[in-house]
């Protein structure tokens, strides 16, 4: 039989933020066990949580971004369940009052846009991590609190995603949105960004759902479309066998590249949800809200938007430079040193993002603006195109200003006649049988004899200068 | 509410369990009969209509507070794991969990 | 406190002897810190000498409710899953004092996680009380109450969840302070009901608690509902010329078989405040026979979340059978918590379990509003509201354990103002005919302590029954 599978995803985010969502512990990835820990992340007797500002404003940021309502007054509640990374019996979260609801996202799958609709973003804090370790361990595992606490939000869409490709692309979509608002990196190696899936298929045409199994443990970009790939074919075949989907949770197994079902969390949960008393409400007034929203940066789509009419870029320059925030950020900023964007958007495109090989381009060795200059070089004429590579990869090796490698490996463009000339005069003197075939007809050698006089300047002297001479003096 | 007032020792390990709690057998047997007595007392509440009331979960009203944006150092190592009941490296030790 | 004229040393030597010689009879104390509270009673000395002294409370010797953590001494909550446990922190109440130069003697005994009003429910140890050695101290402040009581220390401090500063106190002839939610900070203080714990202080006299509250009072940003509501200097208030006001008498607090004795007192007492002019006010609290059920319903469903964290994992004790980790959780917590915690644990978790939450703390939450509102109601018509702190003086020790609901139901006059949020204090008024202190409960409107101090103070200029102390020690 035909099946249609139907999505659904719930995203956590990490909000950048130097602090804890409720305890003035550090954030920051890559800390010793527990060394990012106080008495409030251990769940110590006696502590209290006080809310982190800047935690609120980034949800805020996410929800705006997201064309979501933001609900002025908003809840926290405690989540109960016993698990070694849970330090307090309970994870501050919000419950059913959440701090935002009903925004959508749109994606582009193929040359198709669709609107995925976005039932709410909740905050909450994240949970330390349980680590099984044989060689320190041995048969036992221990518990690294240094990402309890840690703030995030989650974003959950309605069952508006029909394939793997549509989940892959929302999460494309999700990711570069929360970057662009400065709310999350989006590393979903590091887990930052994690995701979810609810994963239900019913015969094409059915109106109701089937059942769902929620796939976990999907830690890396990849894995979204393959995950649910494999989901979708189990479960068909489950159907196709005459048997029935279980409700359960699965976990994404990216070795064995197959999902398979989660033992311990087969005891069905009582969350026993009740508002936190330690907590006040989250009450926002407009304008509050509305100063968030003035200061958001610019989104991609408008972002794409400007490039084509104020910048003049083709929809593929402009949509290419726009997909990542940082490259935007870069292709930006070596504008402010020249304004040719046409040029230094190709130069982005073709040589940089060649360079940094899907990495992040802070790894680059020098700063935008040296992009910027390097092409106003050109620009003046100061070296050709072809020269301009060469300086690029220096560049790139030791991050050096252009202007400097230039000046120092001599690369100068020659532009001055009297340095040329002579240097033509000699060509021509020894190649007197290419002349005398050129002046016979065979105009193609003029390719030829500049390519010799390049040749023998090194490259610095100006093509166009060059072709103009020998032009004059094969008369 | 009145449905719910009869506890039977399923019932009773039943919450045992969620609130991961051993009780010994006395212990259940007492703790389930209280358990009774004292949701049976509880109906008293359901004379009143609270259909149009708002819930109170604070007594005195309170403004959302909020603190700043900024790290401050953590306890020093040998007060964190100081009470550990399992020290593994700098982590606190358990069994082992399967997933 | 402020107007002594002997050295810290010399008072904190007396409070140390009193505890060796009367402690093992009472079982005040769950810790003493001898050699550091004569050292920090030889530093308020010094600094008095040379007229540095840092105001009333320096060296002053004062002992904890063992429920405030302390990073130098043992913090225990009176529980076998918190023995040994040393806290990586003092809370803020604990700061405070320090800073202000208080001398701490020790921890002191309670029932285990503050639930109960007998104190038998300390895994250690009863308290006993100092008028009677075969009764009850009464409950949770227990050791806070029958320390001040037998002189084993100056003040203390005690926590009030749903009485467990004011009926103690009543029950061992002293005065207990319950300041508004919100006017002391929770943190470092072990929670038991997040949303009704409130700090104060219990001394020998009105003007002590006066001094001790504006020490501790006072916003904190480390506790989210502490409240940014301006302090005023409580003991001067103390000293303001006196009003007449106007004093309400609940008629609900009246009702059923309140002790005769305890009811003469209480009389008496009105009479003391319409001599000095008060107009005395019959008032309705109509929602008071729901207080005790709303009470139970939300402080153990609070208590059981509050407790959730007590889990054999990062401190405290640890029960391990070996058979994984929910039995490791199931061990520790049944092995660690006392009897009457777990049957508070259990009724705190079934009424937020699924399908139970809105018939039970959803509902509780509901009643408390009315409750709220009874009282502001009331506070329209009156400046404080008087009624016995406790329907009982000290009970034998045993006489209730079989019964938990009785047990609860004599928490009646002190619940309310926990679910109000509200401030109230329990003051000596009398004694019945075994020589047993009665207490009389001034309640007031939100943040209005002074007012409460004020008249408390009132009273106390105007009777004896404060100086006197337990003699069969």
């Amino acid at each position: 039989m035909a099946y249609e599978p139907v999505i659904g995803l719930e995203v956590h985010a990490q909000l950048q933020t130097n602090s804890k969502l409720f305890s003035p512990a550090p954030t920051h990835f890559g800390a010793a066990p527990n060394a990012n820990t106080n008495e409030i992340c251990l769940g110590m007797p006696g502590v209290l949580p006080v809310l982190n500002e800047q935690a609120v404003e980034l949800a805020i940021r996410a929800a705006i971004g997201l064309n979501c309502t933001v609900n002025h007054r908003s809840q926290w509640s405690r989540k109960h369940y016993f698990y070694p990374d849970l330090p307090k019996g309970y994870q501050i979260s919000q419950y059913d009052q959440p701090i935002a609801s009903n925004g959508r996202l749109t994606i582009k799958v193929g040359d198709a846009e669709k609107t995925i609709r976005i039932e709410r973003i909740h905050m909450e804090e994240d949970a330390g991590k349980n680590v099984h370790d044989a060689a320190l361990a041995g048969n036992r595992s221990y518990v690294d609190f240094n990402r309890a606490g840690i703030p995030l939000v989650e974003i959950v869409t309605k069952p508006d995603l029909h394939s793997p490709e549509e989940a892959a692309a929302y999460m494309k979509s999700l990711r570069q949105i929360l970057r662009y608002l400065d709310v999350c990196d989006g590393n979903m190696e590091q887990g930052s960004l994690r995701c979810d899936a609810n994963v239900s298929i019913k015969p094409i045409g059915q109106k109701e759902l089937g059942t769902r199994t929620e796939l976990k443990n999907i830690n890396s970009f990849r894995f979204v479309s393959q995950a649910i790939q494999y989901e979708i074919l189990r479960q068909t075949e489950v159907l196709d066998r005459g048997e029935k989907v279980i409700q359960e949770t699965r976990l994404w197994d990216s070795q064995a590249k197959m999902t398979r079902s989660m033992r311990s969390k087969e005891e069905a949960h009582d969350y026993r949800y009740f508002p936190d008393p330690d907590l006040p409400d989250l009450v926002l007034n407009e304008t509050q809200i509305a100063e968030i929203n003035s200061s958001l940066p610019e989104l991609p789509t408008q972002k794409i938007e400007r490039y084509i009419s104020e910048l003049e870029l083709s929809e593929y320059d402009a949509t290419v430079l726009s997909e990542d925030v940082e490259i935007a950020n870069f292709f930006e900023s070596a504008l402010q040193e020249h304004k040719n964007p046409k040029a230094i958007g190709n130069w982005v495109i073709n040589e940089v993002l060649r360079a940094i090989k899907g990495t992040s381009i802070t790894t680059l060795a020098f700063p935008p603006q040296y992009l910027g200059r390097l092409v106003k070089l050109i620009d003046e004429q100061t070296i050709s195109g072809k020269i301009a590579k060469d300086v690029f990869e220096e560049m790139l090796k030791n991050g050096e200003n252009p202007e400097d490698i230039v000046a120092n490996k001599g690369l100068k463009q020659v532009t001055n006649l009297d340095e040329i000339e002579p240097v033509v005069d000699k060509i021509l003197q020894e190649n007197s049988d290419n002349v005398r075939q050129y002046k016979e007809g065979n105009t193609k050698l003029l390719g030829f004899f500049v390519g010799q006089v390049m040749k023998a300047t090194a490259g610095k002297a100006n093509p166009k200068l060059v072709n103009q001479i020998l032009q004059d003096k094969l008369k | 509410m009145s449905e719910h007032s009869k506890i039977d020792s399923e019932e009773v390990h039943h919450i045992a369990k969620l609130a991961r709690l051993n009780l010994s057998p006395e212990e259940a047997k007492e703790i389930g009969s209280n358990l009774e007595d004292i949701l049976r007392y509880v109906e008293l509440l359901n004379q009143l209509d609270t259909s149009n009331v708002t819930p109170t979960s604070h007594a005195i009203p309170l403004p959302t507070k909020y603190r700043e944006d900024s790290s401050q150092p953590c306890l020093e190592s040998s007060k964190t794991l100081r009470g550990a009941p399992e020290r593994i490296g700098d982590g606190f030790g358990v069994p082992k969990i399967v997933e | 406190m402020a107007e002594r004229k002997v050295s810290s040393l010399e008072l904190t030597n007396l409070c140390l002897n009193h505890i060796e010689k009367n402690d093992p009879k009472i079982g005040a104390y769950l810790h003493v810190d001898r050699e550091g509270a004569i050292q920090q009673a030889k530093g308020a000395d010094a600094r008095r000498e040379k007229n540095e002294s840092k105001g009333a409370l320096d060296g002053v010797p004062l002992a904890l409710k063992d429920i405030f953590l302390t990073n130098d001494l043992p913090t225990t909550c009176a529980s076998k899953i918190l023995e040994n446990f040393i806290a990586p922190y003092d809370g803020t109440v604990v700061k405070k004092l320090k800073d202000a130069g208080a001398v701490i003697l020790g921890k002191l005994n309670m029932d285990e996680f503050a639930m109960g009003s007998s104190n038998e429910h300390s895994a250690f140890k009863p308290v006993h009380n100092p008028w009677d050695l075969e009764r009850v101290a009464g409950g949770s402040s227990g050791g806070s109450a029958a320390s001040v009581a037998a002189s084993l220390c100056y003040g203390s401090l005690g926590t009030d969840t749903g009485g467990s500063i004011r009926q103690p106190s009543s029950l061992n002839g002293i005065v207990g302070l319950k300041p508004t939610y919100g006017r002391v900070s929770r943190y470092g203080v072990i929670a038991f009901a997040s949303s009704l714990d409130q700090v104060g202080p219990m001394t020998k006299s009105v003007k002590d608690a006066a001094l001790m509250l504006n020490t501790i009072a006072g916003h904190d940003p480390a506790d989210s509902t502490s409240a940014n509501t301006p302090v005023v200097d409580y003991a001067s208030s103390c000293d303001e010329k006196i009003t007449p006001i106007r004093i309400g008498i609940p008629k609900e607090y009246f009702v059923g078989e309140l002790d005769s004795e305890i009811a003469d007192a209480i009389n008496q007492a009105i009479r003391v405040y319409q001599n000095m002019g008060c107009e005395i006010v019959d008032i309705s609290l109509p929602h008071t026979s729901y207080a005790i059920a709303t009470y139970y319903l939300i402080a153990t469903a609070e208590a059981s979340s509050n407790l959730a964290r007590y889990d054999g994992v990062r401190y405290g004790l640890r029960k391990d059978p070996g058979q994984g980790l929910n039995e490791m959780y199931s061990n520790t917590r049944g092995h660690g918590f006392g009897l009457e915690v777990k049957r508070r644990i259990m009724l705190g978790t079934y009424a937020l379990s699924a399908g139970y939450y809105d018939a039970y703390y959803a509902k509780a939450q509901c009643v408390r509003t009315l409750i709220r509102n009874d009282f502001a109601a009331a506070f329209e018509k009156v400046d404080l509201i008087l009624t016995p702190t406790s329907p009982n003086v000290a009970f034998k020790l045993g006489a209730h354990q079989a019964d938990p609901i009785e047990m609860y139901l004599a928490d009646i006059f002190t619940v309310s103002c926990n679910l109000a949020g509200l401030p109230g204090i329990s003051l000596p008024c009398g004694f019945n005919r075994d020589d047993l202190p009665i207490g009389l409960q001034l309640l007031g409107p939100a943040w209005e302590e002074a007012r409460i101090l004020k008249y408390a103070y009132a009273f106390e200029r105007e009777t004896e029954h404060h100086k006197r102390r337990p003699n069969g020690l």
